[in-house]
């Protein structure tokens, strides 16, 4: 009789392509990018990073209501985006708006979102950075943890079905990985053999909940092995490894028709959202350590220098050219009316039934009686 | 309104029968391809068609491989292959999320739930993700094409777990829609209807009547309206509304009551949301008395909507209190449960003690 131990000998192994510098680690494999991409990748994650420090500061300013950053996950969100094809579907959390930045969701499109006005793709209806692009293949963010990752199965069935060359990813956090739809959804992709990958961003936190408070596992990559799906961790931060392990789980998921699960060991750099201090459960030196020694933005950079295909001069003109950019979209946004209130009550059915035409019809009398009580910028 | 609902049907037309249960299709107007059907086969035949025309179609759930425990995905499988019917592990949460995504990318996903009872795992899918697909993603995204099916009710020996009717959970959700239907020809019709509306819908099947209702159905390829009541019984002194297999029991107390001279008019609401207030109203101006009758527990039951909606609309010409028979606020017993059911005595206990306020 011999039970099988808790833990394993030793923690799974973490895929590395970049050391700490920068540099290739030498014997390890990986997917070569061309300079094109590469240098896409770099501006691309300047640019969110760039984003998050002007969107956070515009809900200082009260110009939004809430925001939340991807400060530390620059990495993931773009290297991830690059290995995928915009055919391929995403089921987000919330901290992934990098995939969206990747497929051509312009800085404008996140402003008229983050300030839910007419031009909203969402109508105004749900919080800012609740993103979603049909366009881009990209499923609406919903704040509620780990739903959409049983979502991500039922589509991957789909594409299967409809024998098309493409795969669902579906991303989630630490804490994601606690909720029961975590297990229900690993465990259907399993069964019903469908092309998805499951991405996990291990960012050590779950608001003020540490990985110790969360499971008692070897991390989440172990988990795959209990539901017969292949998986890998990787270092989050590496932005070369990251994209080699997208890239080979997409294709093993489309050929072979079965789920990945990908754990990306990373560190939430920024606090959980606006509605947060994380210095309140952690030192700030801890943190400041992360955003700087541990940085994957200047991590790649130095990666990219060493090709020769960026430089200082181009540092700061992108910089600079982003921040700008930003700024004028935001003073767009706030400028863009909201949308009509006929919006409050369209989209809840196909067609609105009887009970919402009523309930329009006395709501719009109440307005008109007292004005006074509601938002002048929303038309009636 | 009774008339438009008749009328609006189509092919068939459905009258009080002496047969005992609340809709059969009278046999001369019915069409040649209709044969004696029970409730399970008739939705069987509606998966079938379902899965039929339409190549994107889809039925899963836990057991529905071999036919399903009340056999109402029989020889889908066979016919249409595993991978478009196919059982899924036992994991609510995962067959409604599964669905959502499934109906996300444009297919018909036709999720089974074995039991009503057992359709809280998957409650935050349905209430968070399902009913609010749409409106979340400025209709970008929508998972219309997500039809949930769950058999419901009294069973006579089910106990807590094998009987609950949780539709009232479900109407509190804006977003989906809930659809009961009363007997085998209506189920049909309904079903396919629900399968084929562009919202989610949750649509509980009365397993009492799984084999116990037998009537015409017919073979071919029908829908029938949803947010649509009908007026099942006409009559002038008090308005009974229902729905599933409550509305057997109904139909024995107006009988009762008639009797008695006391003239019922019996409402089959069939979709408790959107429902058709229009209907109930017009049928209450005309009577002046409602009597509303469900299994599920009184307080906060379904019953309490319609009840506080109709006293809102026909206050003065209410001659008395709306009355509620409904199951008892306990989870459902077992030994007890002839106690706790709204029976055909308690509703005629109520008909006359309304018509005598």
């Amino acid at each position: 009789m011999r039970f099988i131990s808790e833990s394993p000998e030793e923690r799974a192994q973490c895929y590395r392509v970049l050391d700490n510098d920068g540099q290739l680690i030498m014997c390890s494999n990986f997917k070569k990018v061309g300079e094109e991409i590469a240098v896409k990748m770099y501006t691309d994650m300047v640019t969110l990073q760039t984003m998050d420090a002007v969107f956070y500061e515009a809900q200082r300013q009260g110009r939004i209501s809430f925001y939340a950053t991807t400060i530390g996950e620059e990495a993931i969100n773009i290297a991830s985006a690059a290995a995928l094809t915009t055919d391929d579907l995403v089921f987000p959390q919330y901290r992934e708006p990098g995939v969206l930045l990747w497929r051509g969701f312009t800085l404008q499109e996140f402003a008229n979102q983050c300030f839910g006005n007419k031009a909203d793709y969402g109508k105004g209806r749900q919080m800012p950075i609740h993103y979603g692009s049909n366009k881009l293949n990209y499923f609406t963010v919903s704040a509620t943890i780990a739903t959409q990752l049983p979502h991500a199965v039922g589509a991957a069935y789909s594409l299967k079905m409809d024998r098309r060359n493409a795969c669902v990813i579906t991303y989630f956090g630490d804490g994601g990985s606690s909720e029961g739809d975590f297990h229900a959804a690993l465990n259907f992709a399993a069964v019903m053999e469908v092309p998805a990958i499951f991405f996990c961003r291990n960012n050590g936190w779950a608001i003020s909940t540490p990985t110790s408070d969360q499971f008692r596992s070897d991390g989440v990559v172990v988990r795959g092995r209990g539901y017969g799906v292949r998986s890998i961790r990787v270092d989050g931060n590496d932005a070369l490894a990251i994209y080699s392990a997208v890239h080979a789980a997409r294709e093993m998921a489309i050929s072979e028709h079965r789920p990945i699960l990908i754990e990306a060991i990373t560190y939430r750099v920024g606090h959980h959202s606006t509605s947060d201090d994380s210095t309140k459960y952690r030192p700030v030196d801890e943190i400041e350590w992360w955003r700087s020694a541990r940085d994957p933005v200047a991590r790649f950079r130095k990666w990219i220098e060493s090709n020769g295909w960026w430089c200082s001069e181009a540092e700061s003109e992108l910089r600079n050219n982003v921040r700008e950019q930003l700024l004028h979209a935001i003073q767009v946004a706030e400028k863009i009316e909201k949308p009509p209130l006929a919006e409050l009550f369209m989209d809840v059915y196909d067609v609105p039934p009887s009970n919402l035409c009523e309930q329009e019809k006395l709501l719009g009398e109440t307005v008109r009686r007292n004005p006074q009580y509601y938002p002048p910028d929303v038309s009636l | 309104m009774a008339t438009t609902s008749l009328r609006t049907i189509g092919r068939s037309v459905c009258r009080v029968s002496r047969r005992g249960f609340s809709t059969s299709c009278d046999d001369k107007l019915v069409q040649p391809s209709s044969k004696s059907t029970n409730l399970y086969s008739a939705i069987n035949q509606a998966l079938h068609i379902a899965l039929e025309t339409d190549p994107r179609a889809y039925v899963f759930g836990e057991d529905v491989g071999f036919g399903g425990v009340f056999r109402c995905t029989t020889g889908l499988a066979d016919r249409f292959g595993k991978s478009r019917v196919f059982n899924t592990p036992l994991c609510e949460q995962g067959i409604i999320g599964f669905g959502i995504g499934l109906a996300a990318m444009g297919n018909r996903a036709v999720a089974e739930i074995q039991f009503a009872d057992y359709i809280y795992p998957a409650f935050d899918q349905i209430v968070n993700e399902a009913a609010k697909f749409r409106y979340r993603s400025g209709n970008q995204f929508n998972c219309g094409g997500l039809t949930i099916r769950a058999p419901y009710g009294a069973v006579g020996h089910g106990g807590h777990y094998h009987s609950q009717s949780p539709e009232a959970f479900f109407c509190h959700v804006p977003g989906i829609k809930v659809v009961i239907p009363r007997s085998p020809q209506q189920a049909k019709g309904l079903l396919l209807s629900c399968i084929r509306d562009p919202n989610p819908v949750v649509f509980f099947e009365p397993k009492w009547l799984y084999r116990l209702a037998v009537e015409e159905v017919p073979e071919y390829d029908y829908m029938l309206p949803l947010s649509e009541a009908e007026v099942i019984r006409e009559g002038s002194d008090i308005t009974l509304v229902g729905w599933g297999a409550q509305l057997s029991v109904m139909e024995q107390a107006c009988l009762d009551a008639e009797k008695e001279g006391i003239s019922c008019e019996l409402i089959d609401l069939k979709t408790l949301i959107p429902w058709d207030k229009e209907t109930i109203e017009s049928s209450v101006r005309k009577t002046g008395r409602l009597l509303i009758s469900h299994e599920a527990p009184v307080t906060g039951g379904f019953g309490a909507e319609i009840s506080a909606s109709i006293v809102e609309r026909c206050f003065l010409r209410l001659e008395a209190p709306v009355a509620r028979v409904c199951g008892l606020d306990t989870p459902f017993p077992l030994v007890f449960e002839p106690f706790y059911m709204p029976t055909k005595n308690k509703i005629l206990d109520a008909i006359k003690s309304t018509i005598n306020y």
